[in-house]
């Protein structure tokens, strides 16, 4: 297991160079300058060039690689072209609210579609089975920014329970955090649970049909020690997996939810950033956004070996 | 019989349930706006970017401000003299003024971050063009020794848009011009305070009362007189989705929108709780801007064709809608400021396609594509270039409409290069009225060549009109040489100005007090 964790872990370098040479390059290769951008609408073309070669900007595009790469080495993710700060301190000041984002969309999204797929598969052609995947359907189709405005028009407008927009750090107020919390999860959970309950209940009608449920009927187990210790289980490793797919997803959720929502989290700062060309930021957040796609798939990997004793690593 | 202990434990148990529900009196004094963009430069020297200029106003303070009709009158300055051969000018400070870190303000401040602006700003560099030395002659007195007599020192001292001459203390001001200055030195002497630590970029940026700011005695009126802060603490919250905006203005999240898109100011205006206001009576101006140096606008003939084809009523109401909000103009200083004129506009700007084709023929008009920048992004541009592309089509122009985003578009504009080889023939842009309120100060009636803004018109008698509007002191002759400016520049244009348009702020009805300016400032607004 150590060893598989190695191999994976040193997966991740040619991953990561893959991923820095393209965005690197997609960025330089894009049209846009973000010395234009920085300088404003009232600048003279003489104005636009000091600001770019005070960015670097009018070096080869090799030299210029060369001196982020080194800096990244060398644990500098450089500054921001529009802020006076660090990349990495953004990113600390950003983390927080996606974080919570992203935990909490998970928890309702397996909370509630787990359930919802192990009820659709054991009521197999019923009229819950059909509502379950009428939902998944439309939990597909319907845009994230659509689900977003119509919970805000109902939830806040409308009923007054919920605020439009805006985050509070859990240190700040517990109360305020969840309630600016809520909204969101619920909005970008929607694709979730219509995915985790769709292949959650493929995988458990799958394994309901098994000749060791049949055996475990025939001992007569109530049904919740059939479904939960037998069925469940046998058939979480496909869940798991898209659950880990699922994760890329959430990414790109995000960054549609933190806009409708005014949530100022990395999903955020990477649309601000790309529509500014702030070329420093958008290369070390598609590159933290890499490195956590492919630890979370090795999380979920070695997961694997909890729920089937016969993965072996 | 006054019971104290009921009394005090009807007090704790109010502000206990007040602190439990997260309200505090503060509260009630601040105000929360969302504003057209996020702050994310804190210098407003180093870029002419709008959303820095309003954040300049918040902390920095000007010399001079102008005021509702465009006079400029004293700020930080108490008082000025002009020796009668108008070569020198000697500004004296008032008493009071003060950096928010107490440290007073000093007549070597002032000339400090005189140089600094005047190295970015194309006005400041026009007059330090004139200017032999500023002499600093006492802690608040300092002198402005000139060359040559120059009209436009008061204006450009004054300049109410970007870059705007804000005063800074001299070791902020002796920051390189090129390079931002720094996080801690966003100290200024004016009506509010930067909250550093409050600053979250993508967030919110924080500013609070100066308590220590001596407002001059004058009532406030446009950006001069006394700027009296009536609230505690001002927010501008980062909010860029406009539904979001409108949805948190109605539910009382935030008291103001700075600038609400127009498709969703009918919304808006339905909601009894949300009133529409239109603090900037000038607005803006929609440009058509020429690439002077691209074949066939190389042309003045052909460039004057594109001035007779267009109409502007057609580019106004495909953007903006509602004739509540935009006015058929053809004055290039604006309609109501002092230098609007329709001087030599009779035969231009009436849609005549006849005369335009008429005009392309006798210009040898050789069929070139127009190589036309059309941006998608933004909503009050982005129905601007079809509208250019169907007028100049009916004048008998090929036209070559590429869409693409901002950004794209002020990259590319910077580039000289052949028009199909990456480089354009034309782009539609808009400007501040306070921007372009004379021929010095907007910037693409400056022909300089390489010098000039990309477009670079390369124009001698231009130049010489420009020259003799800024050395001249007579405001009746200034005007006099716009007019002819005007008449020369028809024949000769370098952009076309295609329509007057207005964006009212959206704030909730316990919010009064907007100022009647070219810039949304917060002073004198008070929330109830």
């Amino acid at each position: 297991m150590l060893d598989f964790i190695i191999r994976r872990l040193i997966a991740i370098i040619p991953v990561l160079t893959v991923v820095a040479v393209f965005v690197f390059l997609m960025l330089r290769l894009t049209p846009g300058d973000p010395a234009a951008v920085i300088a404003g609408d009232n600048a003279t073309s003489d104005q636009i060039a000091d600001i770019r070669t005070k960015l670097g900007l009018d070096e080869p595009i090799w030299t210029q690689f060369v001196i982020w790469i080194s800096n990244i080495l060398q644990g500098n993710f450089g500054e921001s072209f529009f802020f006076k700060k660090t990349v990495a301190e953004l990113i600390a000041q950003r983390v927080e609210p996606t974080l919570a984002l992203a935990i909490c969309t998970l928890v309702i999204a397996v909370t509630v579609a787990v359930p919802m797929g192990v009820l659709a598969a054991y009521r197999h052609g019923s009229l819950l089975d059909r509502i379950v995947m009428g939902f998944s359907v439309l939990g597909f189709s319907v845009p994230v920014f659509v689900i977003g405005y119509c919970l805000i028009y109902v939830f806040a407008i409308e009923l007054g329970w919920l605020p439009v927009q805006g985050y509070i750090r859990i240190g700040v107020s517990f109360w305020g955090f969840l309630e600016r919390m809520i909204l969101p999860s619920i909005t970008l959970a929607v694709i979730f649970v219509a995915l985790i309950a769709r292949m959650t209940r493929a995988s458990v009608l799958e394994v309901l049909n098994e000749d060791y449920i049949r055996t475990a009927r025939a001992k007569g187990l109530s049904n919740r020690v059939e479904l939960m210790r037998h069925a469940l289980r046998n058939a979480a490793v496909p869940i798991l997996t898209v659950i880990g797919l699922g994760i890329a997803g959430l990414i790109g959720g995000a960054v549609v939810t933190e806009s409708v929502y005014g949530l100022p989290g990395l999903g955020r700062l990477t649309v601000e950033a790309v529509l500014s060309r702030d070329f420093p930021t958008i290369q070390t957040v598609i590159l933290l956004f890499s490195v956590v796609y492919v630890v979370i798939n090795l999380l979920i990997d070695i997961s694997y070996t909890l729920f089937d004793p016969r993965i072996r690593y | 019989m006054f019971d104290f202990r009921k009394s005090a434990a009807a007090i704790v148990a109010a502000a206990s349930l007040g602190g439990l529900l997260g309200i505090s009196p503060a509260e009630a004094q601040t105000l929360k706006v969302v504003m057209h963009s996020d702050v994310k430069i804190l210098d407003p020297i180093w870029t002419t970017a709008y959303i820095q200029r309003n954040h300049g106003y918040m902390v920095w303070d000007t010399l001079f401000a102008m005021d509702e009709k465009f006079d400029v009158k004293p700020q930080m300055v108490d008082k000025y003299t002009v020796s009668p051969d108008n070569l020198t000018w000697t500004f004296t400070l008032r008493d009071g003024l003060e950096w928010h870190d107490g440290k007073p303000v000093t007549a070597e401040d002032c000339v400090a971050s005189i140089k600094r602006w005047a190295a970015r700003d194309s006005m400041g560099q026009k007059m330090m063009g004139s200017v032999a030395n500023l002499e600093v002659v006492d802690a608040k007195t300092f002198k402005m020794n000139m060359k040559e007599p120059y009209g436009l020192v008061l204006q450009s001292l004054g300049k109410p848009s970007s870059n705007v001459p804000f005063m800074m203390p001299k070791k902020t001001a002796e920051t390189d011009p090129m390079q931002q200055i720094k996080i801690e030195d966003v100290i200024g002497s004016g009506p509010f305070i930067f909250k550093a630590d409050e600053w979250k970029p993508g967030e919110k940026i924080v500013y609070v009362k100066n308590t220590k700011y001596k407002p001059r005695s004058e009532p406030a009126n446009g950006l001069s007189g006394g700027k009296v802060v009536k609230l505690d603490k001002v927010e501008w919250i980062a909010m860029p989705d406009v539904q979001t905006q409108v949805a948190a203005i109605q539910n009382g999240e935030i008291d103001m929108i700075e600038s609400p898109g127009h498709d969703l100011l009918p919304l808006l205006s339905k909601d009894k709780n949300i009133k529409l206001v239109n603090y900037n009576p000038t607005g803006n101006q929609y440009v058509f801007r020429f690439n002077s140096t691209a074949k066939p606008f190389d042309n003045a003939k052909i460039r004057h064709a594109v001035f007779v084809a267009f109409a502007q009523e057609d580019f106004l109401k495909a953007t903006i809608g509602d004739p509540t909000y935009f006015k058929v103009c053809k004055a290039p200083f604006v309609c109501g400021t002092p230098l609007a004129t329709d001087a030599g506009m009779a035969d231009v700007l009436n849609g005549n396609a006849a005369k335009a084709k008429q005009l392309l023929t006798e210009a040898g008009y050789d069929g070139t594509p127009i190589v036309l920048m059309h941006s998608t992004d933004l909503q009050v541009l982005t129905n601007l270039a079809p509208v250019a592309k169907s007028q100049m089509e009916r004048a008998g122009f090929k036209v070559d409409m590429v869409s693409m985003d901002w950004q794209t578009l002020v990259a590319r504009r910077v580039k000289k290069d052949p028009p199909n080889a990456g480089g354009w023939h034309a782009f539609l842009t808009s400007w501040v009225a306070a921007d372009i309120l004379n021929p010095v100060m907007a910037g693409f009636f400056n022909a300089s060549c390489d010098k000039a803004m990309f477009g670079w018109p390369c124009d001698a008698t231009i130049e010489k009109f420009r020259d003799q509007f800024a050395k001249e002191t007579d405001p009746v002759k200034q005007k006099q040489i716009v007019e002819d400016l005007q008449k020369y520049w028809v024949d000769h244009p370098t952009h076309i100005n295609v329509g007057q348009w207005y964006a009212p702020i959206a704030r909730r009805t316990n919010i009064d007090g907007n100022l009647t300016a070219p810039v949304p400032v917060f002073w004198n607004v008070t929330k109830k």
